[in-house]
């Protein structure tokens, strides 16, 4: 193993907590995950679920006066939870960079395109507001906005939402980063638009090598990227494993309950929707045990005890999962699942949610 | 954009006919003030009263004075004649207006220099010490009446009744063409009265203001570029939350043109305001409905001068 | 109520136009041209169908159901609901018409006053139409339609804004359901929901129509969403109708290379069904100045000259499929278009 390069980006047991008026938001709560150099990690998630915030941590984005933040982010060996501010300023925007969910509110209003592309070269690089322009041009061409020399002087507002996110695409690439990180990066964008957003990072990848987290609700658009995919629930990771696996033999009960209540052109549409009864929890006050037992359906008394911890499934070390039932009932109630059958405990599917919040 | 630039234009002149017409309503046709009994004095008879009326053009129907009234203040900026000193209402603001522009000038100035600075340091640095102290002293800022505050820096600076004499004390004012020095020290004490309120309002508007725009996806983004955080405050953050002050202060312009009333008249200033309080105190009525004329002017012209800058500030309303 | 026989469509929407006006001037405003949002869309909608509309932003998809509704005065077009034309209803008559046909929004959050009680809300359209006019028999009714949508009727006394946001839409679908309408319009009613939730109320949905015999119109970007929800479904892009076809037709066998562009971006949870996407080149024209004749010859991979001088009338290509297009999808241009999953039914899938 020693000869093995270390991972591109190794995360170790990350917490972030946010002090508020209401009590201690545990948005992320031990979360361990790897990304090699050129892959694709997909982190699937609703909102509340800390992806975001994770992601956000990875770039220092959530430092605040009222954050906590605990445990190791380490970029080639770089732990970047201790690196002093202006150290991580430099990796930002250069080594590591990020694109949003809503293109249009990440640019600023009221600086033309080019202006914000060359301000994210000149911060890194030394060179003259000419040769910057250049290179801008060469990026809005390569991420396929058609005639970049005339596009290089629009506001935001004079792009469409698809160019918005090109735009945003070529600002994260102006320094060739190693990793880019993608939070919902297609979520604003109409679905024809989203596919050409998703081709388009494909063939950047290919083209320049880099990794790339994408951070989305979607488990279509992770199963069309990513290498790996961890799920994530209430601030941890439930399930992690390569995409392979985790489609075909999915382990954690969340993860049956998103893969069975979206709607997907796979299904049929006579079957009905299992939903995932419930909501997702608050990060104040967290259930006990496995944060998901309250809207499992598998749950056992014992799971509102047992904090389960993420635990290799037999004979696949990559694919890993916290869940408390044993590997044969998962098994099972998996096969259920595809057949058709709904749990027994949700079988009454227009329960609502439990009582106001 | 000149299109744009066009249309606020006309909506002005289309304003300022509108504001004509009213002071017109108010200072000619309330029953309270008859112009021409006012002018004819204590024991004037029905006769002198009745030939005033007449010379004045009171006795022509309503349309045909306002008419006459327009057509005098548009082409001649003519707004009458005093009661009081025969001088006309346009030399006599013309005459005040170099001490109210000095008195603004110097104010604005002041406060845009305390309170930006201030409240840029209150939005970055929230809820420090110094965030709580600048915003207690831009409460109190706020609360304290500018004619107290004004007194209490006589009491305390003035060369004549001072505790510390440190500067010209009230009715000093020489013109900036007579004197710079003396112009400049009888004015600080002026500008600071004048300023402390707005400074206060000012920085407590930029703080929230910045604190705001700070929480924006594009802040995000300029952090996440790695930009130097000076860069983000200044270059990202400012700029857009400098806006909404840009509205506030076309507005503060204009009124502070059409005199600053309290401060002239504490630090006996003679400027339009303290015109106006003169006007007030001897019911000499053509000046006050010119000195209001004026002051709505200015208020108009710093309304266009705002939605101009604007276009200027934010492309998307040039787009629109 | 007039009795009309029963294989008449409930709805019936005829070259139905909505221009919004755009207008330039100093002090007098002229219109210099206009949002061409609905531009001649016709369509029926069955008794007891579900009638899907899907399109991506602009396509005037959200216009038609405000039109369909009255919420939005149509610019010219027929709206024809149980045999009588509504469009130009005023008065009593709109009131009557408003009780019959429902609207729920997309966004729980802002169309419900988050300071009034679920109670009142869910209540309102009664006091509004004098329904159930002693207060204990409101409730009543109020607290059934709250079961009905699977809401606990103690909570009758908490505010709107206690609630999540799968509790609001339910709320919002209790609201609609209060005055028994014949016909329910769902614009987007999960798209602003977590993706746990949106189960939830697509199936609440669902079991709603079986049981009270409804008939819907479910609008909605997600054509997965769609498949679920819907019996026929209406593809609309730039104002225009491009294809209206039954289910199982429109995801067997596309006709529209819209549709089929449609179909090839939707993102796919099985990742042995990847494949070639097809993919649209360019984005959606502004609807203030669409292209002339076909409106998607500017980005249709298919395009010829005929496509950007003569409109395509919508017009039947078998499998009681309509669409407009003067070179429609062929099977195997299809199957590429689709995903693994539908394309296997007929054929087998292709060796990756």
């Amino acid at each position: 193993m020693s000869s093995q390069p270390p991972p591109l980006l190794e995360i170790e047991d990350l917490r972030v907590e946010f002090a508020t008026d209401d009590g201690i938001v545990h948005a992320v709560d031990g979360v361990s995950y790897q990304v090699e150099r050129g892959q694709t990690l997909g982190i699937v998630g609703e909102s509340g679920s800390g992806k975001s915030v994770g992601a956000g941590t990875i770039l220092g984005l959530t430092r605040a006066s009222n954050a906590s933040i605990s445990g190791r982010i380490l970029f080639e060996g770089r732990d970047l939870v201790a690196m002093p501010a202006h150290e991580l300023r430099r990796v930002r925007g250069s080594e590591i960079s990020m694109i949003f969910q809503d293109p249009l509110s990440s640019l600023h209003p009221f600086y033309r395109v080019g202006h914000q592309l060359v301000e994210a070269i000149r911060v890194h690089r030394d060179v003259t507001k000419a040769a910057a322009r250049e290179r801008v041009v060469e990026l809005l061409g390569l991420v396929g906005i058609p005639d970049p020399k005339r596009r290089i002087d629009d506001y935001p507002h004079e792009l469409s939402g698809g160019m918005r996110q090109r735009a945003m695409i070529a600002m994260a690439l102006a320094n060739e980063p190693k990793l880019l990180v993608a939070d919902e990066p297609t979520t604003a964008l109409d679905v024809t638009v989203q596919a050409q957003i998703l081709g388009l990072m494909e063939r950047l990848q290919r083209e320049l090598g880099m990794a790339i987290i994408l951070i989305t609700h979607d488990l279509g658009v992770v199963a069309e990227m990513a290498d790996d995919i961890a799920v994530m629930y209430a601030g941890r990771i439930v399930e992690v494993g390569p995409t392979l696996a985790l489609f075909d033999a999915p382990q954690h009960p969340y993860t049956w309950g998103l893969l069975k209540s979206i709607p997907s052109l796979e299904h049929d549409p006579g079957d009905e929707l299992i939903p995932i009864p419930g909501r997702p929890p608050s990060l104040i006050h967290r259930p006990t045990g496995c944060h998901f037992h309250p809207r499992c359906a598998y749950a056992q008394p014992a799971h509102a005890r047992t904090d389960p911890s993420l635990a290799p499934v037999a004979g696949q070390p990559a694919h890993r999962v916290a869940c408390l039932l044993d590997e044969r009932a998962r098994r099972a109630a998996w096969a259920a699942l595809e057949a058709g059958e709904a749990p027994a405990a949700s079988a009454a599917l227009s329960t609502a949610e439990d009582g106001p919040g | 954009m000149g299109r744009y630039i066009i249309r606020r234009l006309l909506w002005a002149l289309v304003l300022l006919v509108l504001v004509i017409a009213l002071t017109f309503a108010i200072f000619y046709l309330l029953p309270s003030a008859d112009p021409a009994q006012l002018r004819a004095g204590r024991n004037a008879t029905a006769q002198n009263i009745a030939d005033i009326r007449h010379n004045l053009g009171l006795d022509k129907p309503v349309y045909v004075q306002f008419w006459d009234y327009l057509k005098a203040v548009v082409l001649h900026f003519d707004l009458g004649y005093s009661y009081q000193s025969d001088a006309s209402v346009k030399s006599l603001i013309l005459d005040r207006l170099p001490a109210t522009v000095s008195l603004a000038a110097g104010a604005i100035v002041i406060w845009m220099l305390v309170g930006i600075p201030v409240g840029v340091i209150s939005a970055v640095r929230r809820r420090s010490l110094l965030d709580r102290a600048a915003m207690t002293v831009a409460l109190i800022g706020v609360s304290v009446p500018v004619f107290w505050l004004g007194l209490v820096l006589l009491y305390l600076f003035a060369a004549d009744i001072g505790k510390f004499p440190l500067l010209p004390g009230a009715n000093t004012y020489v013109p900036l063409t007579s004197d710079p020095v003396k112009w400049l020290t009888s004015l600080i004490m002026p500008w600071f009265v004048l300023a402390a309120s707005s400074a206060a309002v000012y920085a407590r508007l930029l703080r929230g203001s910045l604190i705001e725009t700070m929480q924006e996806d594009y802040i995000r983004t300029a952090r996440a570029k790695g930009l130097l955080e000076r860069t983000v405050v200044m270059r990202h953050g400012l700029r857009s939350a400098l806006t909404p002050l840009v509205t506030v202060m076309g507005l503060d312009i204009g009124v502070l043109l059409g005199g600053a009333l309290l401060t002239e008249t504490v630090f006996n200033v003679p400027g339009i305001g303290r015109l106006n309080y003169e006007a007030i105190v001897h019911s000499d009525y053509p000046i006050i409905q010119g000195t209001v004329l004026v002051a709505a002017i200015f208020i108009i012209l710093a309304n266009i001068a705002v939605d101009i800058v604007y276009a200027f500030l934010d492309p998307r309303v040039r787009y629109s | 109520m007039t009795a009309a026989p029963s294989d008449q469509p409930l709805l019936e929407a005829r070259d139905l136009v909505k221009h919004f006006p755009i207008t330039r001037g100093i002090i007098i405003q002229r219109q210099v041209g206009a949002i061409r949002a609905v531009d001649g869309v016709s369509f029926e909608v069955r008794r007891g169908e579900t009638l899907g509309i899907v399109g991506e932003s602009g396509c005037g998809k959200s216009t038609t159901a405000r039109l369909v509704t009255r919420l939005l005065d149509t610019t010219s077009g027929e709206v024809h609901f149980d045999g009588r034309e509504v469009t130009r209803l005023k008065g009593r008559e709109l009131k009557a018409l408003r009780r019959e046909m429902q609207i729920i929004f997309q966004d729980p959050y802002s169309s419900l006053n988050p300071r009034k009680t679920v109670g009142s809300i869910v209540a309102e359209p009664l006091v509004i139409h004098g329904l159930h006019r002693d207060d204990g028999g409101r409730r009543r009714r109020v607290q059934e339609l709250m079961e009905i949508v699977g809401l606990n009727p103690e909570h009758y006394n908490r505010y709107a804004h206690e609630f999540s946001g799968g509790q609001r839409q339910r709320i919002g679908v209790a609201r609609a359901l209060a005055l028994e309408p014949r016909l329910i319009i769902a614009d987007e009613p999960v798209s602003a929901l977590d993706v746990s939730i949106q189960a939830q109320i697509l199936n609440l949905l669902r079991e709603l129509q079986r049981e009270l015999d409804l008939t819907l119109v479910f609008i909605a970007h997600d054509l997965s969403v769609i498949r679920q929800m819907c019996n026929r479904v209406l593809v609309m892009y730039l104002g225009k109708v491009v294809e209206l076809a039954p289910n199982a037709s429109l995801y067997g066998f596309p006709r529209h290379p819209y549709t089929g562009a449609l179909l090839s971006a939707v993102p796919v949870a099985d990742p042995r069904g990847r494949r070639e996407r097809q993919l649209l080149t360019g984005d959606v024209p502004s609807p203030a100045n669409p292209p002339p004749a076909c409106r998607f010859h500017t980005r249709c991979p298919k395009v010829e000259d005929i496509c950007r001088r003569e409109e395509p009338p919508l017009e039947p290509k078998g499998n009681d499929t309509r669409a407009a297009c003067h070179f429609p999808l062929t099977r195997e241009e299809a199957d590429l278009r689709l995903p693994a999953g539908l394309a296997s039914k007929r054929r087998p899938a292709p060796s990756r």
